[in-house]
């Protein structure tokens, strides 16, 4: 199947909403195992990333994690953000990888586990992502560019136990978020 | 012609609207060039340091910018300082080091201190502050002979005994 056809209605259990850890803790900036995308955990995992990910105002992708589980699992969907050319809709994938990656540019990315603090980054526009689903456990190979593609890298780099702090391209590419009300 | 000196001027403490045009407009009626300069808020201060060239005496500059300290809420310093070589750049290879975790004194001088070991050279250096999260950015230059691989398997020894994460990549610039 194509990733663009899948919904979290496929994984056959509700999500629950969890709480979203904050730098410094630790589980962030370890490298996340490896899972069997069809164990029942790995499966309510992956409802639970979606359904946090939805309630998230701005959220547009969750590693888990950023939940406080160790698993190389994430939810991503762009399909509502500006920036998006290409999007897959909302879609989770177990143990991806980058099998291609072109075209960098810099971006300016924040992350809901460093809410105070936005950075530039260099990322590839255009990328090739394999990856496993969660539940089927079918090999999928995703295609995409633009905001798609840096959500992706993003999340991937969470699996890996990278910040985009890990990323910025200098000492001047790390800023506070600024909210002006 | 007289020979044109270097003065360097810090000017920090109680931010405001207008600091930077007052400092400016001093020196520029001493008829001096700004050469170089940098300014941000450090915890909500103002910040800024500068060189400037002109055939003036930093007390001339001093009674120049006296305006600035007359409330007691900034602080004005101004030296000579010498003419410097550039920065040799052949045979130096530019990094971005990142490192962040848990607050705790002595992150920055742990890290430098394996940099140094390794005759790394900070050129540009970031620190936040932002509730626990403490983060350092640092653009840095290695001997092109340098081992960048050991160098950061070193850093992230000396990150690991202080439970922060430290990464070291190249830095990529696009030469257009």
């Amino acid at each position: 199947m194509s990733v663009a056809d899948w919904t979290e209605a496929d994984l056959g259990v509700p999500g629950r909403v969890l709480t979203v850890v904050r730098a410094p803790a630790a589980g962030l900036s370890s490298p996340s195992p490896l899972v069997d995308p069809s164990a029942p955990e790995v499966v309510q995992l992956a409802a639970d990333l979606v359904a946090t990910m939805r309630v998230s105002p701005g959220c547009v992708g969750l590693a888990a994690n950023q939940v406080g589980v160790a698993a190389h699992v994430f939810a991503v969907d762009v399909s509502q953000h500006p920036k998006t050319r290409t999007s897959h809709g909302t879609f989770v994938l177990c143990n991806a990888e980058v099998v291609e990656a072109t075209r960098k540019e810099k971006g300016r990315e924040g992350c809901m586990s460093v809410p105070d603090l936005t950075g530039d980054v260099k990322r590839a526009t255009r990328l090739t992502v394999r990856g496993r689903l969660p539940g089927s456990g079918e090999e999928l190979v995703v295609e995409t560019d633009a905001f798609e593609a840096r959500a992706l890298q993003h999340e991937i780099d969470h699996c890996a136990g990278y910040l985009f702090l890990d990323r910025v391209a200098g000492a001047h590419a790390v800023f506070p978020r600024q909210t002006y009300l | 012609m007289e020979p044109v000196s270097l003065i360097a001027v810090t000017v920090i403490g109680h931010d405001r609207p207008g600091i930077i045009a007052d400092a400016t407009a001093g020196l520029a009626g001493l008829g001096l060039n700004l050469e170089d300069s940098t300014m941000t808020l450090l915890r909500g201060h103002f910040a800024m340091m500068l060189i400037c060239s002109g055939d003036r005496s930093p007390d001339e500059v001093r009674d120049a910018l006296a305006p600035l300290t007359a409330d007691g809420r900034l602080q004005v310093v101004a030296a000579a300082v010498p003419g410097e070589d550039p920065a040799d750049v052949l045979g130096r290879r530019p990094y971005v080091l990142t490192v962040h975790g848990g607050d705790r004194p002595g992150i920055v001088s742990a890290v430098t201190r394996v940099l140094a070991a390794a005759g790394g050279n900070v050129t540009d250096l970031t620190t936040r502050l932002t509730g626990d999260l403490y983060v350092a950015v640092a653009e840095v230059d290695l001997p092109a002979d340098a081992d960048a691989d050991a160098v950061g398997a070193s850093l992230r020894d000396a990150g690991a005994e202080l439970g922060v994460g430290v990464t070291l990549r190249p830095q990529e610039t696009d030469v257009l």
